[in-house]
């Protein structure tokens, strides 16, 4: 009988991985290696204002989000109308990085779909993308008042994944305090 | 077939034209030659399972001028690694360091061959004891 064990557990042992393998939501999505961390610093001239720059210094001592997008992103638009409310009903300041885009259609999209950004700097290179270890738009970066990254968040937001992953980290965050 | 041949060899030779990176980054042979090597080492993150080498989304482009840019700088492989490794994770890098987190996936394989080696052992050693006739190797290749 025992030597039936070993071959059980190897095979329950392989289920156990694959289960997990499968069932790990997306496989392309990255854990972030700022989680924790310091958030990069950055200066960019702003997307309205090409003499005006936005950057780390504006973020300092406020809890906020940190939102990476582009017109070209399909996915940001789909989460462009949440963004809206949470700035509307002023849950939280947001400052955008519009990310490998052309100015003209940036501003174009802001005052189309309306605009949630306290500002929005513009990196038309993708060298602030990279520093934050962006790969895909949107990405959004909660970033807590001394300026670390409390969580990232790949693809667009909603109003669940909000209140599920964001609220209970800014509550403790301010706690902190 | 010989027409086939030709056709297949005219394939291959314009294969090449097709790759992404063509133009030389750097006049230095040697600089280079660490380019060409580091960018097929990266992942592009956007299009995984392909190098930014073979990738021509912008990230991968970015992240080729980003690499440019440290070479000319002067800097390290290992410097551009972790430049890499800060911002994305190990799991830029198609051959993961031999540091702390990685070092199971170098020396995994390792341990599943010693054990698969002390598992014939012990199966042959087991086997060796048994008596020689007709039913118990029948009984011991079923096994």
């Amino acid at each position: 009988m025992s030597r039936y064990v070993l071959p059980l557990v190897a095979v329950v042992t392989l289920i156990v991985f694959l289960v997990i393998g499968l069932t790990r939501g997306d496989p392309r999505a990255l854990p972030s290696p700022f989680i924790g961390k310091p958030a990069p610093q950055f200066e960019l001239p702003t997307l309205k204002d090409p003499s005006a720059t936005v950057g780390s210094s504006d973020l300092a001592g406020q809890v906020v989000l940190v939102n990476v997008w582009a017109t070209w992103c399909v996915q940001c638009r789909v989460e462009h109308q949440f963004l809206l409310d949470l700035a509307s009903k002023g849950e939280i300041p947001i400052y955008g990085i519009n990310w490998r885009d052309t100015r003209p259609e940036a501003l174009r999209w802001l005052q189309q779909l309306g605009d949630p950004y306290v500002a929005s700097g513009f990196d038309v290179d993708g060298v602030v993308g990279i520093d934050w270890g962006v790969y895909g738009a949107p990405e959004s970066f909660l970033v807590s008042a001394d300026g670390v990254v409390l969580f990232k968040q790949l693809g667009p937001l909603n109003r669940q994944i909000w209140e599920r992953d964001f609220v209970p980290l800014i509550a403790s965050s301010g706690a902190a305090q | 077939m010989k027409r086939f041949l030709i056709l297949i060899s005219a394939m291959l030779a314009v294969a090449p034209v097709a790759a992404i990176d063509t133009g030389k980054a750097f006049d230095d042979p040697e600089l280079q030659a660490r380019y060409d090597k580091m960018i097929s080492e990266v992942r592009c993150l956007k299009c995984q399972n392909q190098s930014i080498k073979d990738s021509n989304v912008f990230l991968a482009s970015d992240l080729r001028r980003e690499i440019r840019r440290l070479i000319a700088e002067g800097k390290t492989d290992a410097e551009i690694q972790d430049f890499l490794v800060t911002r994305y994770g190990e799991f830029a890098l198609y051959r993961p360091r031999t540091t702390g987190k990685t070092l199971i996936l170098w020396i995994a394989p390792f341990l599943l061959v010693l054990f698969g080696v002390f598992a014939m052992f012990r199966i042959l050693r087991h086997r060796m004891s048994m008596p020689i006739d007709d039913d118990a190797v029948k009984s011991g290749g079923a096994e």
